[in-house]
């Protein structure tokens, strides 16, 4: 308020106020900018130093990669524009698969059962989190750091005490199996080049989670109460309903990401997924969310996790030494949140 | 006369045994401008809560247009017309200006919102108080202090308010911006709505005031119509006459140099004329 006073009086002729914003000034204040200028200043580096990265049938893995990041990370960016982070979000992955393949194996049910069973289990983590997230008010950093670590040992606990091992049983013979895998982990040809179905699920999120932010009522809600969840409860909007449903959100994304893992590799094993929860977070913050909520974009977190792809695949088409890929993660985490704070210091103070 | 739109007569609250108000009288109709003065602690936000809705009134009794009322929550005064516009005003900084002026109250058409009919009413809306907005989708934290207490009084407007508490609209504001509240008020008042104008600064109460209730400790230390008072007596009444003067005398007491400043305070107690009100007129019922 205070600095709002000592601002110069604003321009008097309306015309010179529009003069005043440029396209480049509106472009600016999209979330999304920063991170498609990035995507392509590192697709033209690699498209520059490494040939084998030109082909399509590069760019078709390296989407593929970006696609098993970018599924959950849809979700991961409207939960962090609600206002909340998910840190199970990586784990959670591995419990749905493991949840439908084990569920299956074990009470030789139809794959379709257990793949039930699991969504289930992940909407009800994605509701506890969300509910203990709004019942006790404490950050939703530490409620699910909390319950990233459970799950974190009741996927090795559990799938050790029932397979006597650190993966899953083959389900590649369970009744179900095929037509699950169609849905979830088919890949089809365009023009000789083979495209993996979770490149076409990814989009459809991505319009999907587009549509739901910019244009409907739960949208509207989402931006309110990652904004200000005082003034958002005080007009009359659903806060905790809609916190809930976001982190259940979170919950079906993993389910999905999981039973592609599931049905792509027959086996799980219970340890992997550790870690992803933060690939999902820096995909939405470099794609221009912000940390603190109420803005954001979910096409920029679908950028973020192609940048992602890019790096992770492209690094290995130049020849680089792999070890050198969380370093370039963590400066463009960096470089994303620089242009971030910038970005909104203009859409809150610009006039 | 008409019956008034809000009618608190006697009304009081305690909380368990501490008298938060008493004996408060104050009416506000259509096309009028009550305001609420009085110092920290006097009873303002009791009384903005009692008639928001958020607090039940413990005596008296509260009418709204003749019918009594015991509102159970701020949405049922809402139903009865009655809306508050509050200090921190429930908008979301970040927000475009549209998505903020329906936030809760969203149009929708079929599975989607009609954002073109909000884009426009809320261009339409804001235009009708005066606000001339190039862009109804920046961010409503880009607003000066005084615009962003506009659109939250033309949103209250626009979704049914009869009357409008307002909450200390002008406490953060510079004096530039504080005018342009004013003037939205005036203009409300314009429209036939009643405005129940909460504040501690008779400046700002008295040029656009119809009514002026004067909270000291809980208790109605005067209600006045603008004919019987002026801007002075009111100045006065909010600066405590009583209390400076006695301040007045205990500098004259203290030594030569704050001797001075009590001759000031002196000269300025008698130019307010808080000898000729502070004893005579006050908990007078207009």
């Amino acid at each position: 308020m205070t600095t709002l006073q000592t601002r110069p009086a604003p321009a008097p002729a309306p015309d010179e106020r529009y003069a005043r914003r440029s396209l480049l000034s509106r472009l600016l204040t999209r979330p999304e900018v920063g991170a498609l200028v990035g995507a392509i200043v590192i697709y033209l580096v690699f498209f520059a130093v490494a040939p084998p990265f030109r082909p399509f049938e590069s760019l078709s893995s390296v989407l593929y990669v970006s696609s098993t990041f970018g599924i959950p990370a849809v979700a991961v960016a409207l939960l962090m524009i609600g206002g909340e982070f998910d840190l199970s979000a990586g784990v959670a992955v591995t419990s749905s698969a493991l949840v439908a393949s084990m569920f299956s194996y074990q009470f030789t049910t139809n794959m379709w059962i257990g793949v039930l069973v699991s969504l289930a289990v992940a909407l009800a983590v994605g509701f506890i989190n969300g509910l203990l997230v709004v019942k006790t008010g404490i950050p939703s950093f530490l409620v699910t750091l909390g319950t990233f670590f459970m799950l974190r040992g009741l996927n090795l606990a559990l799938t050790r005490s029932i397979t006597g091992n650190v993966a899953t049983n083959d389900v590649s013979n369970i009744d179900g199996f095929n037509s699950a895998r169609k849905v979830f982990a088919s890949s089809f040809s365009v023009g000789g080049v083979s495209i993996r179905i979770t490149l076409l699920w990814w989009i459809l999120f991505v319009i999907i989670g587009t549509y739901v932010l910019l244009r409907t009522r739960i949208g509207n809600w989402i931006f309110a109460v990652g904004g200000s969840a005082p003034s958002s409860r005080a007009v009359g909007v659903p806060v905790a309903r809609v916190k809930i449903g976001l982190f259940m959100a979170v919950g079906f994304m993993a389910w999905f990401t999981g039973m592609h893992i599931l049905f792509a590799f027959n086996t799980v094993q219970s340890g992997v997924g550790i870690g992803n929860e933060f690939i999902y977070i820096v995909a939405a913050v470099v794609g221009g969310c912000l940390l603190t909520g109420g803005y954001g974009s979910v096409i920029g977190a679908a950028i973020g996790a192609f940048i992602f792809g890019m790096a992770n695949q492209g690094i290995v088409y130049a020849g680089w030494n792999p070890d050198w890929f969380y370093f370039f993660l963590g400066a463009l985490l960096l470089g994303a949140i620089l242009l971030n704070s910038f970005v909104r210091r203009r859409a809150e103070a610009m006039r | 006369m008409t019956t008034p739109l809000v009618r608190l007569t006697d009304a009081g609250k305690n909380y368990g045994n501490i008298i938060a108000l008493t004996g408060v009288n104050l009416e506000v109709g259509a096309g009028e401008v009550t305001c609420v003065l009085g110092d920290n602690g006097a009873g303002k936000s009791t009384l903005i809560k009692i008639i928001a809705g958020l607090h039940q009134h413990s005596h008296g009794t509260y009418e709204v247009e003749g019918g009594e009322v015991q509102f159970s929550s701020p949405r049922d005064a809402l139903d009865h017309g009655i809306a508050t516009v509050y200090q921190d005003l429930a908008v979301v900084p970040l927000m475009p200006v549209w998505r903020n002026f329906f936030l809760g109250n969203e149009v929708k058409k079929g599975l989607f919102m009609n954002i073109d009919f909000m884009r426009r009413t809320t261009k339409k809306e804001l235009l009708d108080m005066g606000i001339d907005l190039r862009d109804v989708d920046q961010p409503i934290g880009t607003l000066s202090g005084g615009e962003r207490q506009c659109v939250a009084i033309s949103r209250a407007v626009y979704f049914g308010a009869k009357v409008l508490i307002l909450d200390e609209p002008t406490a953060a504001l510079g004096v530039k911006q504080s005018g342009v509240v004013l003037r939205y008020i005036i203009q409300a008042r314009e429209r036939g709505l009643g405005v129940i104008f909460i504040t501690h600064n008779p400046h700002h109460a008295y040029p656009v005031g119809d009514r002026f209730l004067l909270l000291k400790r809980g208790q109605s230390l005067g209600y006045y119509r603008k004919s019987e008072i002026t801007r002075d007596e009111l100045t006065a009444l909010m600066a405590g006459g009583a209390e400076l003067e006695e301040l007045s005398h205990e500098l004259q007491n203290a030594g030569a140099d704050s001797a001075a400043a009590a001759k000031m305070l002196g000269e300025e107690v008698h130019e307010l004329g808080i000898d000729r009100i502070s004893s005579g007129s006050s908990g007078e019922k207009s």
